[in-house]
């Protein structure tokens, strides 16, 4: 393990870019064409809101392990704005850029683990998880 | 990367090849719906097969883009979501509402063959019917 990814997003081919780059390692992780898509779908919200609302930042794929469990683990970070109430934008339909709204809570239903930090004027990481089903 | 638009009798055909980045899917939102208008055409088929992913702002601009075409007189069917892509939008909560979707392209041109017919047009040529047309 140990390796990872760091993909500079600041135009909409990055987020092209990291979602198949995503689906890449998830599929090195051992994971099903149905969840390397899954992966591909979260990372491709995460992206296009971090070029919405901070213009640039940055995402980090990687490969974990816990035990003997094998998953990808994504974080994206910028420095942008922040986000003033996280409650509200964890709700899904609720937007501030006349969007579906299914951004950060649309990847929070695709990903086994999701935490979203965020300081006003600081910026916002958010640090995602999903792990493989045992067979 | 541009989605190529083919007219077929009454119907244009846009078959998408690969990845699509955001501002690609609303070139090609905009290029459909202006094509709509000059080719008077009848129904539009948007072809995804190739798509790797639907997130939220790809079912947007499907969505844009049937209910813009049938303002402007034209059914829209979208073709070939892939059973992958479909697994990922239900997991996301994503919803093609009020949108036409078949399997493939062959389904897709029934599909509007017999959307059209009561129109005045010919099922075989998908044509207006010589003569004058009486809707």
């Amino acid at each position: 393990m140990g390796e990872e990814l760091r993909l500079t997003i600041a135009a909409d081919v990055d987020v092209v870019e990291a979602r198949q780059q995503g689906r890449a390692l998830a599929a090195v992780a051992g994971f099903s064409s149905g969840e390397q898509t899954v992966i591909a779908a979260a990372i491709s919200e995460i992206a296009r809101n971090i070029l919405m609302y901070a213009k640039k930042g940055e995402i980090t794929l990687a490969l974990v392990q816990n035990g003997d469990r094998q998953g990808v683990s994504i974080v994206a970070s910028d420095q942008g704005p922040g986000i003033p109430d996280i409650d509200r934008a964890m709700q899904y339909g609720y937007s501030t850029s006349h969007g579906v709204g299914a951004g950060l809570p649309g990847a929070k239903r695709l990903m086994d683990e999701f935490d979203l930090k965020s300081t006003v004027g600081q910026g916002t990481t958010v640090t995602m998880k999903k792990w493989r089903r045992s067979i | 990367m541009e989605v190529p638009i083919l007219r077929q009798g009454q119907y244009l055909i846009a078959s998408i090849q690969s990845a699509l980045t955001d501002a690609d899917l609303s070139h090609l939102r905009e290029a459909l719906i202006a094509q709509v208008g000059r080719s008077r055409c009848r129904g539009v088929i948007v072809d995804v097969t190739a798509l790797d992913v639907m997130d939220s702002f790809a079912v947007r601009t499907l969505r844009d883009i049937a209910h813009m075409a049938r303002l402007r007189g034209a059914e829209t069917v979208i073709v070939g979501i892939q059973p992958d892509v479909a697994f990922a939008m239900v997991q996301l909560g994503l919803t093609l509402k009020g949108v036409a979707t078949v399997l493939d392209l062959e389904e897709g041109l029934a599909f509007l063959d017999g959307r059209t017919k009561d129109r005045g047009l010919d099922p075989k040529t998908k044509r207006p019917p010589s003569g004058p047309f009486r809707g």
